[in-house]
Order: structure tokens, then sequence, then C-alpha cells
């Protein structure tokens, strides 16, 4: 083992792993925090806590990860270079380790202009393919980037994003390459609407061996409504979400297209258990944290393997 | 080159609004191609600030001055005679061009008449881009002389993020995603393999990030 991440000990023991995401509140209110958290307890094997996502200023991640570790839960750090240099990423790196977080995902994030500080200066020092090398030269060879020697070096358990929607595909998997050879050790992909599209990425991945070289988590996001996902659609940059998905959600009357929504999550998840080489699912439900367990349940992924 | 646009007039008339003698100075060089600064700018912005004034009830007396290269100090020097009889100076020339009068003349107030913009080309007819930061390390004979660092939104030197939508950057569809033109580009150039080549960290030193910068060139320094 690298880490003492509960997510890598899950998915070395070959389990499909679940994890899902919580969005810090947007002001000092821990008590947010540990309510979202909660109702993820047992359901997952790791949260994922957002660094101020879509630019918009929330509580710190680190801080939000500290409240869900102090809980007894295990949190996913993730960071974006977006806001911070490599000092401040290293030495957040350096604090969160200090605290017991020893999971961390690493995105550039969304560019100022989406959100509620448009006016920001936008940093991005390292792009996230040079922020996971960091973060395995901090963890395998005990420097930091500059090169000096690390103290107890954190010993991160490094995650990565990957869009198989965005353009152009033929380059998709060759950026997962590119992360893997960066040092990545688990993905999470985008939210998974387009299946057939899906499968081909995972076609070529496979193809390549990649999926023995870093465990990829499958991203789903259950529709709260049909106007979400024509939102997701349309708005949403980088997405597929096929035209049978909005025609089967605006097809059940507004009161019952939640249900319909998390059925359609849970059938996604079916499907993807069967595509060779994903190793676990990553659940986004937005604001919806709640619905987490129901979900978890109704794939045939509860209970959580102990580790 | 430098581009530049000028600022609206309402901003132009508030930093003159003390002064009745103005010298206005356009520069013969960037700013003159981007049509933002040189002669012919001059003499519109000079009629135009002359019948704002005149609605106010003023008289402004406006003298015409477009030098070769305003950031020059050869040039700046033609300035000598015709200073002493302005108030204040209005620079249409980009801000290297504005600090080199400033510099020249310490007791002259100067205003800028323009916003300088980036360093670009010309797309097209009336149309100007950014192609470049100055970074001050080169990596276009890398990235199929396409530049991440001024073209892509968010810098990335290992691009495309996963905004990149049909060729277009995720911040708006008006702009190209550079990563797409450069993967066309490696592409044309049979140099598909080089993209899983990772571009380690850049070194920001050579950029503004280590201080105000200069060249010093010992065979020409005098």
């Amino acid at each position: 083992m690298k880490t003492e991440s509960v997510l890598e000990k899950i998915l070395a023991a070959g389990h499909l792993a679940v994890t899902s995401e919580c969005g810090p509140p947007r002001g000092a209110v821990p008590e947010k925090v540990k309510e979202k958290a909660e109702k993820l307890r047992g359901y997952v094997d790791a949260i994922n806590v957002t660094d101020n996502q879509t630019a918009m200023v929330r509580m710190s991640s680190f801080a939000a990860c500290l409240i869900i570790r102090q809980m007894g839960l295990h949190p996913i750090l993730q960071m974006v270079t977006r806001d911070r240099n490599r000092l401040a990423m290293q030495s957040d790196i350096l604090g969160a380790y200090s605290h017991g977080i020893n999971t961390m995902l690493c995105l550039s994030g969304d560019h100022p202009c989406f959100g509620d500080h448009p006016m920001a200066a936008n940093v991005y020092d390292l792009d996230s393919i040079q922020f996971i090398q960091m973060v395995k030269n901090m963890r395998d060879e005990g420097k930091f980037q500059g090169g000096d020697e690390i103290l107890n070096p954190p010993k991160m358990f490094i995650g990565a994003a990957a869009n198989p929607f965005a353009d152009p595909f033929e380059l998709r998997v060759a950026r997962l390459a590119k992360k893997v050879k960066a040092g990545a050790d688990f993905i999470q992909t985008q939210c998974i609407y387009d299946l057939p599209r899906f499968e081909k990425w995972m076609q070529g991945v496979r193809d390549r061996g990649l999926h023995e070289k870093i465990h990829i988590l499958a991203g789903v996001t259950p529709f709260k409504s049909a106007g979400m996902a024509k939102y997701m659609k349309n708005k949403v940059p980088g997405m597929s979400v096929p035209d049978e998905m909005i025609k089967r959600m605006a097809g059940v009357p507004k009161d019952k297209q939640a249900e319909e929504g998390l059925s359609l999550c849970v059938e996604t998840i079916q499907r993807l258990k069967e595509v060779k080489g994903v190793a676990g699912f990553h659940i986004m439900a937005i604001e919806w944290e709640e619905k987490v367990p129901e979900i978890v349940k109704r794939a045939g992924l509860h209970p959580r393997p102990g580790v | 080159m430098i581009t530049a646009e000028r600022k609206p007039i309402e901003e132009i008339m508030e930093s003159i609004r003390p002064f009745n003698r103005i010298l206005l100075v356009g520069c013969n060089e960037c700013v003159t191609v981007c049509a933002a600064g040189g002669r012919k700018e001059v003499g519109l912005l000079s009629s135009a600030l002359q019948m704002a004034c005149m609605k106010e009830g003023k008289v402004l007396d406006v003298k015409e001055m477009t030098l070769e290269r305003q950031c020059d100090p050869e040039y700046v020097e033609e300035l000598v005679s015709a200073i002493n009889q302005a108030d204040a100076v209005l620079s249409m020339a980009c801000g290297c061009g504005v600090q080199e009068v400033a510099r020249r003349f310490k007791e002259k107030p100067v205003f800028p008449a323009v916003n300088t913009k980036f360093m670009g080309a010309s797309e097209r007819q009336g149309v100007w881009a950014e192609r470049c930061q100055g970074c001050g390390d080169c990596v276009l004979g890398l990235t199929g002389g396409i530049c991440p660092v001024a073209r892509c939104s968010k810098r990335l030197l290992n691009g495309p993020c996963g905004g990149s939508t049909r060729g277009k950057c995720e911040i708006n569809a008006e702009v190209d995603c550079a990563w797409q033109l450069i993967w066309d580009r490696l592409k044309a150039l049979g140099l598909e393999k080089r993209y899983e080549d990772i571009m380690p960290a850049k070194d920001w030193r050579t950029s503004r990030d280590g201080g105000p910068r200069r060249i010093i060139r010992e065979d020409l320094a005098s």
C-alpha cells in the first residue's frame, strides 16, 4: 500500500468502491457540513469535499474535510489550481495530512468567470497534471516541488478527473494516459449519461491497459427533474446527455420526475457494473445527498465492505 | 504588436478637466497599426475633446504631435520644444510610451488616453487577438506554434481541460480552445506522439512573477 487511505484499501481488495460528494456551505456553518456528511455514513467509502466549486466562494475544502474526518468519516480533499500557487497547495497538503486527511483529488477547477468573483485573478501556477506530479513526488520522493526535503512527507492517495465527453474525443484516452504517467492512483469521471460514448472511451482505455494501472470510478448524477436534465445537456460545458434520457424524464408527471431520475441513475450504475475496467462509482447527488443511501442500496452496493 | 483601445471620452475629459493647454501625443508604432493612437486618432481625439469642451463653455488648446516611437527616449526628446506650452500631456501610446514621457518630464502631469490591452496579431480587418504573454521562456516549438500560456484560458501546459467543446473554450463560444488548435497542428505536422510528453511545471521567474524584467545586452549597452 502506498498510503493509509481507506479508498486505496477498498480498491486494492478488489471491491467496487463508492464515493460521493459534499459541497461545503457558503458561510461559517459547520453544522451544514456535518448534516450532509452524516447522511452518507455507512453508504460510501469516502466523501469528496469540493473546493470552491463553480468558482463560488465556500468554506475551504480543507476545513470541511477536517470536520468530516473528526466525525470518523473519510474525506477526499479536492483542490483546484485556480486559486492557489504551488506554495499554498503544498502547505495545505501538509496541513491536511497532519489531520489525517490522506486522499485527495487534483483538479484545475472551473474558470473564475463562472463564479461569484469573475473579477478575481486566476492563478494556474500549475495545471492538473503538474499538480499530480507534485503530490506524487511529495509522497514518493519526500520532496517539495522546489526540490527541498520534506520532514515526514504526506502520503496522499492521488485522484484525478477524466471527462470522456469533452472534445476532442480522440485525446481523451491519451490525456488519461498522461495522468497515469504523472502518478494518479484513481480517477473520478464526469457524470455519465451517454453510455455508448463512455463504453467507447473505456474500450480505448482497456486497449492500452490503462485500467490495470489506475482505478476508474464512474461518475453518476441523478436528475431531480426534466429541467435539470435539459440544463445539463445545454448549459454545462463538456457534458453529453442523450435525447432519450431527456424524453424519458419529460415523459413522466412533474411530481414523479425525481423518482424517475433516481431509477435512471440506478439503471446507469447497473449497466456500468458490466463495463470491464470500472472499479467503482462516484455518486454526485448535487444538493440531494439524502438520496445517496437509496441509490447505493438499490444499486446493490450496500452494505459497504469493512477493510 | 502591442494592442490598445481608446478610453471612453468621458474618462479622458475627466482626467484633463483642470487643464487648459494639452499636448496630445500619438505614437507611430503599434498603436498606429491597431488604429488606437496614431496620427489619425490623435486628430480625431483632438477635435472630439475641443468640441466637448466647447459644449461646457471652455476653450481647450490642444497641440498635436505624433512621435516615431514613444517608448524611445531619442524620440520623446522631440517633445522638449512643445512641453512648456502645455499644462499636461495626454498620451495615446501604450503604457510604455506614457511612462517614458512621464520619466522624461518629471514635473508635467501625463495621462493615458488609451488602455493598453495585449500582445497580439491581427486576425482580420479590425480584429486583433492575444497571442503572447511574454513569459520569457518560449514553448511554441513544443506546441505546434500555438501558445497555451496566452491562448488557453487556464494557461494549461497539458490540456485540454474537460470544458473543450467542438473546438471552443468553456468560457465563451467565441474563444477557440487552444489545445484543440495545438492538437490539430501536431496532427498536421505528424507529431501526435508528442502530445503524451508531460510538460513540466513552468518556472515563472522568467515571467512577471520574477519581478520587473530587464534585458541587458553587454554588446550594445553604453
